[in-house]
């Protein structure tokens, strides 16, 4: 190709170019939204591969589960030790606190199991409570709580894409990283969909006022759908006009180094600790 | 057969159906010596896009596509693949990968392109478009006249024997229409430009073919083409207001 490039780029755009090939994941902060709820910090944790992150939370979260709710103080214990983690990953409180709003939804049911669980009763502020529902209350809430931490801790300090590079490494199947890769790259394009139906719905005098409009939301739902499944046949045309054969390839896999999973695996080994611990005094 | 290793492309007799009986191409024949530039007009219906999904075997009809003496069909769809770089017209249906770098790379890597060759072909397709500093963006972070210049990096980073643009000015503000000829006209590389901007055609491409109900009913000198009223009008072809072919520079002669 004989072709010559007029307008050279400018010299610090040069210069970061041929840098990049080695993106740390700290330094590929400037574009919040593509990294999902990643806040970039400098901490040792944030820099630990996304992979051994990926096992030390899910151990962890195993730990938790498998502790009898009973076990009061070792709940107290998990929740310390992550608290530690957030306070070392240097994550903002207020944020981290929003974050952990997602939980509410689901843990809501849980608050009405001991108002219509079954079984002997105690009397709490008036109110007459199962005692088991209670226990089961309390399980749901502390290990929903202590689970929903860990998942936001992950994604704060990992970028959404090393995150799913990182699942590749763990012999997630192919086909799931793929789907979740193309969520995060469209989940933008679709949002900016559902924004221009709504103006252009909003333009032509509607409101939502009540259940009477949600048949109309219901039908630009339905639009969206077509629109994005559409919009997947087109992808999915340009992928195979650039020889698309199933997998996606992967850039330079970054190296594990033993180090990183021992210090990493130290948080669910410590969790497993306080579990023997409480198992064995109370026996 | 009239392929010859000097033509990028030669469509014999292609016919193609749709499923719904609709036939969308009825025996076309189209040869694009190496290097030449050709626009294909024609109104919206008229099989050109059908037309583009034939060239690398997207779709496959009656007939026959030869690309640089490479028959299309299945046994050879990864080669054809490489050698005929299509650029569809939403940018955001062709950027599908987290970063540009990445998006640039899917192509090459596919063809098993890794390491050090892999970065340095991703760096040289971005400089042909000029987006090499935007390589680690997100494409939804990039103006649509840059995310389609990325487009165009994506295919120009497999070296395609035939580059095919679908519609490339259309929703572009003038400025960035204007870059995008500017890069398109100094590549050096055989150019199918289907579009709807006829001062766009006259611009970049010396020789136009006008489609019409799946057939080519028009081939010529771009500027010759424009300015044959009857062939226009029965095509529903119409030059923006105010626009005379003649009176303006088009783009250099065709190559023999």
């Amino acid at each position: 190709m004989a072709t010559t490039n007029a307008q050279s780029p400018s010299p610090s755009g040069s210069a970061a170019s041929s840098a990049v090939s080695a993106a740390s994941p700290t330094h590929a902060h400037s574009h919040g939204s593509s990294d999902g709820l990643y806040i970039p910090r400098d901490t040792y944790l944030h820099g630990i591969p996304a992979p051994v992150k990926v096992v030390a939370a899910v151990s962890f979260i195993f730990v938790v589960v498998a502790t009898p709710p009973t076990l009061y103080w070792a709940f107290g214990v998990y929740a310390l030790l992550v608290f530690a983690m957030v306070v070392a990953a240097r994550l903002p409180l207020l944020t981290f606190g929003k974050r952990m709003l997602i939980e509410v939804p689901f843990v809501i049911f849980a608050l009405f199991i001991p108002i219509v669980g079954a079984g002997p009763r105690v009397e709490v502020l008036g109110l007459s409570l199962s005692e088991a529902g209670l226990i089961s209350c309390w399980n749901i809430l502390a290990k929903g709580t202590l689970g929903v931490s860990i998942s936001v801790l992950l994604a704060s300090t990992t970028t959404a894409r090393d995150l799913l590079s990182g699942l590749e490494r763990l012999k997630v199947p192919n086909l799931l990283v793929q789907i979740a890769g193309f969520m995060l790259r469209y989940v933008y394009v679709v949002r900016d969909d559902v924004e221009r139906m709504r103006i252009a719905r909003e333009s032509r005098g509607f409101h939502v006022k009540g259940p009477a409009q949600w048949k109309v939301l219901a039908q630009a739902g339905a639009a969206l759908f077509v629109r994005s499944y559409e919009r997947g046949e087109r992808v999915h045309l340009a992928m195979l006009s650039r020889g698309y054969n199933g997998s996606i390839p992967n850039a330079a896999p970054v190296a594990l180094h033993t180090r990183d999973w021992l210090i990493a695996l130290m948080f669910p080994l410590s969790a497993l600790a306080v579990l023997l611990t409480a198992l064995a005094t109370r026996a | 057969m009239p392929e010859s290793a000097h033509d990028s492309l030669v469509v014999v007799d292609l016919s193609y159906q749709y499923p719904d009986g609709n036939e969308a191409l009825r025996g076309v024949n189209l040869r694009i010596p190496r290097g030449e530039r050709v626009a294909v007009l024609g109104p919206n219906g008229a099989g050109k896009t059908t037309l583009v999904l034939h060239l690398n075997g997207i779709l496959t009809g009656v007939g026959s596509v030869h690309v640089a003496g490479t028959l299309v069909a299945p046994s050879n769809f990864a080669e054809i693949r490489r050698r005929v770089g299509v650029v569809f017209q939403d940018p955001d249906d062709q950027l599908f990968m987290p970063t540009v770098r990445e998006d640039v790379a899917f192509g090459p890597a596919n063809l098993g392109l890794k390491g050090d060759e892999l970065d340095q072909r991703v760096d040289w397709a971005l400089d042909q478009v000029d987006m090499r500093e935007f390589v680690n963006r997100a494409p939804h972070h990039l103006s649509f006249g840059q995310r389609r210049r990325v487009a165009l990096a994506t295919v120009l980073s497999m070296e395609p024997e035939i580059l095919v643009l679908d519609e490339p000015s259309s929703n572009l503000d003038p400025a960035s229409r204007r870059e995008l000829a500017e890069i398109v006209q100094r590549l050096d590389i055989t150019l199918l430009m289907v579009t709807h901007d006829l001062p766009y055609a006259l611009q970049i491409c010396p020789r136009a073919v006008v489609m019409s109900r799946g057939q080519i009913v028009g081939d010529g000198p771009t500027r010759e083409v424009l300015l044959d009223e009857p062939l226009m009008s029965a095509n529903r072809l119409e030059l923006p207001y105010g626009f005379d072919p003649s009176s303006v520079p088009a783009a250099g002669t065709i190559k023999q």
